[in-house]
């Protein structure tokens, strides 16, 4: 005997509670597999590439803030790093060190806010592991206040180094923080970690294989949970982290629980890179004397890139001369990682779709730009 | 085996059950904010303007809106001009402080507050009275000499225009506008 | 005219105080009508009150679960935060979606709500505190509790809405699914006490049939909190999957009565454990305080209900599934089967069990649980090793290596 069924397409957001921001995709299922699936972006498009074009380089510094709202600093690295290789120069030292131990930072609050929507997104009622995980988020938004004056849209770097050395309150409150994080970190390990329910719901869940991942160019943390061995810190060493030593975890087979346990790995080994880096730091310059409004030469391009806590993110800046780029491309990592979303969802139940679109952690802010 | 780790997790949740409540019950508490918050408020000293409008020139939204006449009124003749419209569309700014780090004479400060809801667009726009009469408890952001003060914008201390001091960074290598501070002696 | 109170009702002290002062007043038979209704409006505010306290309790312990203090802003502790909440939802707007089913759309909260109120009548609070106390009691909670699953589904289908229509399919497979395993648990228990009247099984309790019957009480447990949409078992309305599940397009009051249901759900089932698992009433205080022990008991199970549902994810519909009839049901059959045994051998001449024999199958059936614990996760537990081999942390000079190669 056969029972008749119909595919039943539904559309899931833009105004779903766990679609990470307004992200709609029209899914298809049969029962509740999914047989068909498909992203419709675009509903935060706020033309920040055009934008870029009428602003001079340090004002768009403010816009970078904007694209992953999650990992403003990366950001901000990634696109200083663009202007200093399309002028020429190289920060100082004190401030590659500045960049480096805030870009960890900024990375541990960034996958805080992946594994917590993550472990939501598995359905812990209410979000226990999000309220620890935004408990430790806390403190890390708190130093950055005491950093540039702002928790989110930092703006804290510029072109030429950092905008202004860490006030001193800023050291202890670090301190204190590196002391007591390993052991909030082992609480939420113990919380859920090992948890036989996260198990079930996600080993061998929406694998990806490595030949798929460096197809689709995914990069960051679900490049790494494919068992890719690439981390641009490592390969392509910028600011300080040549000068630094920490490990890369690498996954086995990509599933959704192998890109979470790369996030839990990784805010420990930013955590040695950040102690490292206040063994060493020593003081000195923080920024370069450059003009306000910058120049680049005529037909200049340079394209700067950072291992964001998302994956690569590029800047590409071709100058005309002008105060402005004429052209600036972003090749953000959320976007190209969110190519693959099809190829994870289909042939897995609808609870399944929610979490391997939590365990790619995308942002729409970056997505749609 | 099952049944393990959830228990070790049932145990974390029960001890952060005993722990006492993180959250700030805001109206009554409040957090702090550190003194380079960059908050509302602009803190303006119109004895500095002099009107240039590079603020209005480096603000990335062109929220700024400053209209100026040759003053007859300034301090020493053709030093100042004098500013009929200093117009900051509150609504749309971002806090970025991007025109506190333009001003080279130390004029504009960011503010130190958060608490401005109004109820019309209107409203949200400070006008040059608004920023005459505002309490001036400027934030430390971008001013070093403030910081080197130990100013704190949310003890309630307010500084005048004499008081706030001029920036002067350790990696400024060559000179600039407004960056001097004293006239040189020899000169005089 | 003499008034005779029949069977149960003369040890029912409320009724028969409310019956002997209203019986001088108007004629016997509607002194019982009267006071019927009167005990049950009694029982249903009671009940729809301690259900606001509820809603109440659970947001504060939430909150304290997760370090945060929960709704404090109403009245002393926030106490009167349910009461805004209630006024909140009675000042929405009626919303019907369009192409709903209208009629069955505005019965089903009350489908919903009904059979939680119904099963309430045959719970004893205290020694003779019950509105009826049925000799098939356990029959009549489990009979009713199932129209439930009627409810659930008509919402889903009612509201035209998919998201709705899943949570439905899956409220209802994962209700009639469960009724089997905590069925069986039950009958456990109604074996060793040898009645079905929940007064009868209280009074069979020389040790609380916790001991007894852990096996039965670890599957009524998941079982019931399966049935009531609780976490790791609330697929009906994954709030991160299906938005609210069968209830996503339900406002205003009609929500407010499922969410009272719910809650009330809670407290029925939290109720029927105190009462067939933990002793009801009995504890070393006097027997008038036998109310107080019984209140103990079903706030810590609301407790644990809570704590469990702040702590753990949700299961996929499949493994749900598995778990029940590879997990639950067995268990609860070697459970049932081990009672049936051990009863038929102790049982003594007149068919009753002493407290001795009580201790016996305590042991016994100790040893059984954690044995087939055991031997059940050994045969469904074969995926979980939390060290994987392909997962690995390389340092950077192994990793500069090794990338060169790949």
């Amino acid at each position: 005997m056969s029972i008749r069924t119909e595919p039943m397409t539904i559309n899931i957001g833009p105004q779903h509670p766990s679609t990470h921001g307004v992200f709609r995709l029209r899914v298809t299922f049969d029962g509740e597999d999914i047989i068909e699936a498909e992203p419709i972006l675009g509903y935060l498009h706020r033309g920040t590439e055009k934008l870029a074009e009428e602003r001079n380089y340090v004002q768009i510094v403010t816009l970078t803030d904007r694209l992953d709202y999650t990992a403003s600093m990366t950001n901000n690295q990634a696109y200083c790093l663009a202007v200093e290789k399309l002028l020429e120069v190289e920060a100082p030292l004190r401030a590659k060190y500045l960049r480096t131990m805030t870009a960890e930072l900024q990375r541990i609050a960034s996958h805080l806010i992946a594994v917590g929507f993550f472990l939501q997104e598995l359905g812990t009622f209410g979000g226990t592991p999000l309220m620890y995980a935004f408990r430790a988020r806390e403190r890390i938004l708190d130093m950055f206040e005491m950093l540039c004056g702002a928790r989110i849209t930092l703006s804290y770097m510029r072109p030429g180094g950092v905008f202004w050395d860490p006030p001193s309150e800023f050291w202890s409150s670090l301190d204190e923080f590196l002391k007591e994080f390993p052991s909030d970190l082992a609480e939420m390990e113990d919380l859920l970690l090992n948890n036989e329910i996260l198990m079930v719901r996600t080993r061998e869940v929406s694998p990806l294989s490595a030949e798929e991942a460096i197809n689709n160019s995914v990069s960051g943390p679900v490049l790494r949970a494919s068992g890719v061995k690439m981390d641009l810190r490592v390969m392509d060493p910028y600011d300080a982290y040549s000068m630094v030593d920490f490990d890369v975890p690498i996954g086995s087979i990509g599933d959704n629980y192998d890109r979470f346990w790369v996030r839990m790995q990784e805010v420990r080994q930013s955590l040695r890179i950040i102690e490292q880096c206040v063994d060493q730091i020593e003081p000195g310059d923080y920024r370069l004397d450059l003009p306000k409004v910058l120049r680049a030469p005529e037909g200049t391009e340079s394209y700067g890139k950072v291992e964001a806590p998302k994956g690569e993110l590029g800047f590409y800046l071709f100058s005309d001369g002008g105060i402005s780029p004429y052209r600036m491309k972003i090749r953000s990592p959320s976007l190209i990682n969110l190519s693959v979303i099809d190829r994870l969802l289909v042939g897995w139940k609808l609870a399944d779709m929610i979490v391997s679109l939590g365990s790619i952690d995308i942002n729409m802010g970056e997505v749609d730009r | 085996m099952y049944g393990i780790e959830m228990v070790k997790g049932l145990l974390v949740t029960l001890k952060n059950f005993s722990k006492k409540p993180v959250t700030i019950q805001y109206p009554e508490q409040r957090v702090s904010q550190h003194p380079r918050f960059r908050g509302e408020e602009f803190s303006w000293y119109e004895e500095r303007c002099t009107g240039c409008a590079s603020c209005a020139k480096y603000c990335p939204l062109g929220i700024i809106e400053i209209v100026t006449d040759p003053s007859d009124t300034a301090v020493k003749q053709g030093d100042k001009y004098k500013l009929e419209k200093f117009d900051i569309q509150l609504f749309r700014c971002m806090f970025c402080g991007l025109c506190v780090e333009a001003c080279p004479y130390d004029a504009l400060f960011m503010g130190s507050g958060f608490e401005e809801g109004k109820y019309t667009r209107n409203d949200m726009i400070i006008t040059i009275d608004d920023l005459r009469n505002s309490p001036k408890n400027p934030s430390t952001w971008y001013r070093p000499q403030l910081e080197a003060k130990n100013y704190d914008p949310r003890s309630g201390q307010q500084l005048s225009w004499k008081e706030v001091g001029r920036e002067s960074w350790n990696w400024h290598k060559t000179e600039k506008a407004g960056m001097r501070i004293t006239p040189d002696p020899k000169q005089d | 005219m003499i008034c005779v109170l029949e069977g149960f009702y003369q040890t029912n002290i409320i009724y028969r105080t409310i019956h002997g002062s209203l019986s001088g007043l108007m004629p016997c038979w509607s002194a019982t009508i009267v006071t019927g209704i009167m005990f049950s409006l009694f029982l249903v505010n009671i009940f729809l009150v301690s259900t606001a306290l509820m809603t109440w309790g659970e947001r504060r312990l939430l909150g304290r679960f997760q370090t945060r203090v929960g709704p404090n802003r109403w009245g002393p502790f926030g106490l009167l935060q349910p009461i805004a909440d209630l006024i909140s939802l009675l000042f929405k707007e009626n919303l019907i979606p369009r192409g709903s089913d209208k009629i069955l759309f505005i019965v089903v909260p009350i489908l919903i709500m009904m059979p939680v109120i119904m099963v309430l009548g045959v719970i004893p609070l205290a020694p003779g505190v019950a509105l009826a106390d049925l000799n098939v009691g356990v029959l009549y909670i489990l009979a009713i509790t199932s129209v439930s699953s009627l409810g659930i589904f008509i919402a889903g289908w009612s509201s035209n809405n998919r998201f709705a229509i899943f949570g439905a399919v899956r409220g209802v497979a994962v209700l009639i699914s469960y009724e089997v395993p905590v069925v069986i648990s039950l009958l456990g228990i109604v074996i060793i006490s040898g009645s079905m009247s929940l007064l009868d099984i209280v009074e069979a309790q020389a040790i609380p049939f916790l001991m007894v019957q852990p096996m039965g009480l670890l599957v009524f447990f998941i079982g019931s909190s399966a049935e009531m949409n609780r976490t790791p078992f609330d697929i009906a309305e994954a709030e991160s999957e299906i938005i609210a599940g069968f209830h996503t397009e339900f406002s205003g009051i009609k929500f407010a009565i499922i969410q009272a249901a719910e809650y009330g759900a809670m407290i029925v089932t939290s109720a029927i454990i105190a009462i067939v698992f933990l002793g009801g009433w009995s504890g070393p205080l006097p027997e008038y305080l036998g109310w107080f022990w019984i209140l103990i008991k079903v706030l810590v199970c609301v407790f644990v209900f809570t704590w469990v549902r702040a702590t753990l994810p949700r299961l996929r519909i499949d493994q749900i599934m598995a778990f029940c009839w590879k997990g639950l049901l067995p268990m609860s059959l070697i459970n049932l089967l081990a009672v049936v045994i051990e009863t038929f051998i102790l049982k003594g001449p007149n068919g009753q069990l002493s407290v001795a024999d009580l201790w016996i199958m305590c042991v016994i059936n100790t040893i059984i649980t954690v044995c087939t614990v055991i031997v059940l996760n050994k045969l469904i537990s074969n995926k979980v090793d939390p060290l994987r081999s392909g997962s690995k942390i390389l340092s950077q000079r192994e990793l500069l290596l090794d990338g060169q190669g790949d």
